[in-house]
């Protein structure tokens, strides 16, 4: 059988040709999910690609949540659905409190583009499972608001049950405890600041494939299961 | 009380303030007998902004009609000159459309802003020819890096284009950031975009079909850019005074990126006759533009334009340039098709009036017609101005001044460093970091490469595939066109058409910013006349057309105009992207090659430049031919797979290209030079490239050189952790490193 990714489009998401090309190039089925629809179209996992989502007016993510196909999706990923949000989609996802913590403005007051240096803390991840642990890969990250935030304890639960996915070597941004991507505590739930769907193809984008992992990743766990 | 044609007939010598308008006695009288009466007050605003230098090309058009008269044959054009954007073929069945045009005295007033809605603007051009953008680039020009208002203008323009570009989705693969003093009160921004269509897709700016409907979508009018119309409202018609207005733009990029996407929904569904962008002059030089081109004739209702402020005037509404704005001519059969795409994407959509076969556009404000006119007579027969042109008076002092009177340098190291840590040499990343390069995934090559490459065959879902892609590259140089502007703007064309050429792609067509001081001072007006020859002279040579462009005239302060500055950029194919060159040293154990002669040439040199603020004598050679040779031989270098890298030689010559080339990848070489040093790595000789090849393919190179009869020489060989110019300097490309990076973030933080 072939593994469906639904791919989100929210007015002004940026990323989901991106995402929707990557997840064709694993063999993988890219779904389009509408965000006015409250329909998930019964995929395996999801995709919340990057962008500037209602233009970021407000607070990033603040007004996709309440796009009709996110009361579709928060519920089903509290059940175990594999949701994997990049920069806006991880915006959203905490947001959407599937994650905790927050994104807020670079600690250079610059919006950053750069390809990043990056360690793989756990494949314990539908998302990350392709990866060793400990693995230094390279992502582009191109975000003005990605410096990650959270209470002391928090943090300290987060490190504590290894919820921290990503960490960023050369932090970019000021994210605290270097974090670039978490995961919720069940791990089906992953937020990453840096762009998998850059890093996939060696004539384009980034000079590394190192996305392709997340996106091996998730083939492998929907096949698999 | 609302100026109505009646009215205006009843009263003929009512004054205007066409003066206030910038417009001329005798332009005023011209429109009083085209009309055969005095104007109404939104006549007026429509004639007034359609005849103004920037929407009528008054001063320019008698020069720029060369780059028609002199134009080479090419296949590949499309669409030429007088539409939103030309349009050139680039094979199996796709075209690409592009086109640069200046923001500059907005971005002055209000960086942010003024840089932000240039790229908007720029990008509507191009969505406007039934295209899909797909990346933009950014020629920009400061004042001194060290002067006080370059830290006001420069992070605002930065940031103006990041915010906007950025949120829009398109990768911005290049550009220049040049610097000099000249530049001060008077920042250059040009924007240039690019989009990709099928051949049989072009839209164009046409209002056929009597019955047809005008719709207006996208963001409601706003009192945007409307200093002028202000004036008339406020100051004619015992209006409420209205407060000062921001004459500034403000850009929303989320609602342009609604329309992007709306707009190729609507492409696709074939609902769409006619389109135009609102831009400068807004509804005025939509309906005008519109109208002229199509049946002839149209009416609107301006009372149904949606508005951001109820408060506005007629004439106000008719001269904003509220942002995000497009006008469509839709078949009355497919108004629902029409409005629900706009419904599916958020974008307000509203049918304004409908074409006529009447001759005369019509527009009514509360039921009484206000605007009476043929709509040819704003949009296409403004006055034309030959002005009076008069050779500088120190220009033969300034060409006398030649640059052989400076001391050479003892320490070519010292010079090396200097050079690359000066800021138009310097690295621009601190610029270039804040702009998204790999939104869409399909930027094969950018910033710092010399030019920016995109792959074509994955831009549009279900389009056939292609091995092309495409190649852009602007250039322009300020002070080789103050010493000579005929040179200097065919400098700029051959230094673009190189940039596009090292990476592997064919150069196509072009596109032009020019970029100078007031069209009234005859001084000026001869730099422009000079740079408008040798660039359609140089396009003819070099056999790429000129399918568009934008004039700024007016750079100047007080009688301080800034250097000539014709930016141009060259759009080139390359037939499978697979085969684009990198710039500079990839790997070790590489043959490194100087393609191309080089003399002591030293007038408006970077060295001359920084080491001693000199400018004087005359600019490189533009050797045309020589261009044209070298190009030939590395795209056909490139499509054999010979060439592992490249790179132009351009400002700061072979020293500063040898060191771009060793920051690539952070790969050193060894070189050695046979003539005289100093002149052999910092000459700017023209019609030059460095180039890396395998040692076992190396003959075949020299071979495909020869046959184009290019010169190629061996300089030496990639590999080590130090750039070595054997007995002359060696330094380490940690060295480099440093210098080159640390110049911008240690002046703008």
């Amino acid at each position: 059988m072939s593994a469906r990714v639904g791919i989100v489009t929210f007015p002004g998401t940026l990323d989901d040709q991106d995402a929707a090309r990557a997840v064709r190039l694993v063999g993988a089925e890219a779904v389009p999910l509408w965000h006015a629809d409250h329909d998930l179209k019964g995929v395996d996992a999801v995709f919340l690609p990057g962008g500037f989502s209602y233009g970021d007016y407000l607070r990033c993510g603040a007004i996709s949540r309440f796009a009709p196909l996110m009361r579709e999706l928060v519920p089903a990923a509290r059940q175990g659905l594999p949701v994997l949000g990049t920069c806006n989609g991880f915006q959203i996802l905490c947001e959407a409190h599937l994650l905790p913590g927050a994104l807020t403005r670079n600690a250079s007051l610059h919006y950053v583009c750069r390809d990043q240096r990056l360690k793989v803390e756990t494949t314990a991840t539908p998302w990350t499972n392709a990866f060793a642990a400990g693995q230094e890969i390279v992502l582009p990250i191109k975000h003005g608001e990605g410096r990650y935030v959270a209470s002391a304890d928090t943090l300290a639960a987060l490190e504590a049950n290894g919820q921290v996915v990503v960490r960023y070597l050369g932090n970019p941004n000021g994210s605290l405890n270097d974090i670039a991507g978490i995961r919720n505590e069940a791990g089906n739930v992953v937020g990453l600041m840096p762009h998998p769907e850059h890093a996939v193809e060696d004539l384009v984008g980034a000079p590394s494939t190192d996305g392709l992992g997340f996106f091996t990743s998730i083939l492998k766990k929907l096949v698999d299961a | 009380m609302t100026d109505n044609v009646e009215r205006a007939a009843g009263t003929p010598d009512e004054p205007m303030p066409f003066a206030e308008l910038g417009m001329k006695q005798d332009e005023y009288d011209r429109v009083k007998e085209i009309l055969g009466r005095r104007p109404t007050g939104s006549e007026l605003a429509i004639y007034s902004v359609m005849w103004s230098e920037h929407c009528s090309y008054k001063s320019s058009k008698v020069h720029l009609k060369q780059f028609a008269t002199k134009a080479p044959k090419s296949d590949a054009l499309l669409v030429g000159m007088g539409e939103n954007a030309g349009v050139v073929d680039i094979g199996d069945g796709w075209a690409a459309t592009f086109k640069i045009e200046s923001h500059n005295h907005p971005s002055y007033v209000e960086p942010h802003q003024g840089a932000a809605t240039g790229v908007g603007g720029i990008v509507r051009d191009i969505m406007s020819m039934g295209a899909r953008p797909i990346a933009v680039m950014d020629a920009l020009r400061f004042g001194g890096a060290d002067q006080n208002d370059t830290r006001r203008v420069l992070p605002g323009v930065v940031e103006g284009i990041s915010s906007y570009g950025n949120c829009l989705g398109l990768p911005n693969i290049g550009g220049e950031v040049v610097f000099d003093p000249c530049y001060i009160g008077n920042p250059l921004v040009n924007a240039l975009c690019v989009g990709l269509l099928r051949k049989d897709q072009i839209k164009l700016a046409t209002a056929p079909g009597p019955g047809n409907k005008v719709v207006l979508f996208g963001a409601s009018t706003g009192p945007d850019g409307i200093g002028g119309a202000s004036v008339l409202a406020s100051a004619t018609f015992e209006d409420e005074s209205q407060a000062k207005r921001p004459a500034v733009q403000v850009g929303d990029p989320f609602m342009e990126k609604l329309l992007i996407e709306c707009c190729l929904e609507l492409y696709a569904a074939d609902v769409v006759v006619g389109i135009q962008d609102l831009g400068a002059a807004g509804v005025s030089c939509a309906t005008t533009e519109l109208a002229a081109k199509g049946t002839g004739g149209m009416s609107v209702d301006l009372n149904l334009v949606p508005l951001r402020d109820p408060s506005l005037r007629p004439e106000e509404i008719l001269m904003s340039e509220s942002q995000e704005r497009m006008m469509a001519v839709v078949r009355p059969s497919d108004i629902p098709a029409f409005t629900a795409i706009c419904e599916k994407w958020d974008v307000p959509a509203t049918v304004i009036g409908e074409v006529t076969d009447t001759g005369r556009l019509v527009m009514t404000w509360d039921g009484e017609v206000i605007v009476d006119i043929p709509p040819g007579t704003a949009a296409d027969d403004g006055p034309v101005y030959e002005r009076p042109l008069r050779e500088p008076a120190g220009q033969a002092a300034l060409n006398a001044d030649v640059p052989d009177r400076l001391d050479r340098p003892a320490d070519l190291r010292a010079t090396l460093l200097e050079l690359l840590g000066s800021p138009n040499l310097a690295s621009k990343e601190w610029v270039t970091s804040q702009y998204d390069r790999y939104v869409r995934s399909n930027t094969v090559l950018a910033q710092p490469a010399d030019a920016g490459m995109l792959r074509v065959s994955e831009v549009m879902a279900g389009a056939e595939p292609t091995t092309r892609g495409i190649a852009l590259a602007t250039d322009g140089n300020g002070r080789y066109a103050k010493l000579d502007p005929y040179a200097g703007a065919q400098l700029a064309l051959a230094e673009a058409y190189r940039n596009v050429a090292v990476t592997g792609a064919r150069p196509l067509a072009v596109t032009n910013c020019l970029n100078f001081g007031s069209p009234e001072d005859p001084e000026v007006m001869w730099q422009f006349a000079e740079a408008v020859r040798g660039l359609a002279d140089a396009c003819r040579t070099l056999g790429v057309p000129v399918t568009g462009g934008n004039v700024s005239f007016y750079n100047q302060t007080g009688a301080t105009a800034i250097h000539p500055t014709p930016v141009v950029g060259v759009l080139g194919v390359i037939d499978d992207v697979a085969r684009r060159v990198p710039t500079g040293f990839t790997t070790e154990g590489l043959r490194v090659a100087l393609l191309g002669e080089t003399a002591a040439e030293f007038g408006g040199s970077e060295w001359a430049h920084v080491a001693h603020g000199h400018l004087g004598g005359l600019p490189p050679q533009a050797d045309l031919e020589a261009e044209r040779s070298l190009a030939a031989v590395l795209v056909s270098a490139a499509a054999e797979g010979l060439l592992e890298g490249s790179h132009d030689l351009s400002d700061g010559g072979l020293a500063v290209a040898l060191a771009e080339s060793c920051l690539a990848r952070g790969v050193g070489a060894s070189v050695s030079l046979t003539d005289d040093a100093f002149t052999g790595l910092f000459s700017e000789s023209a019609a030059r490239a460095l180039v890396t090849v395998r040692p076992e393919a190396f003959d075949r190179f020299a071979k495909l050189c020869a046959d184009h009869e290019v010169p190629c020489y061996g300089l030496g060989a990639t590999g080590g952790a130090s750039l070595v110019v054997e007995g002359v300097l060696e330094v380490t490309v940690a060295e480099l490193r440093e210098t080159h990076a640390g110049t911008l973030p240690a002046l703008f933080g």
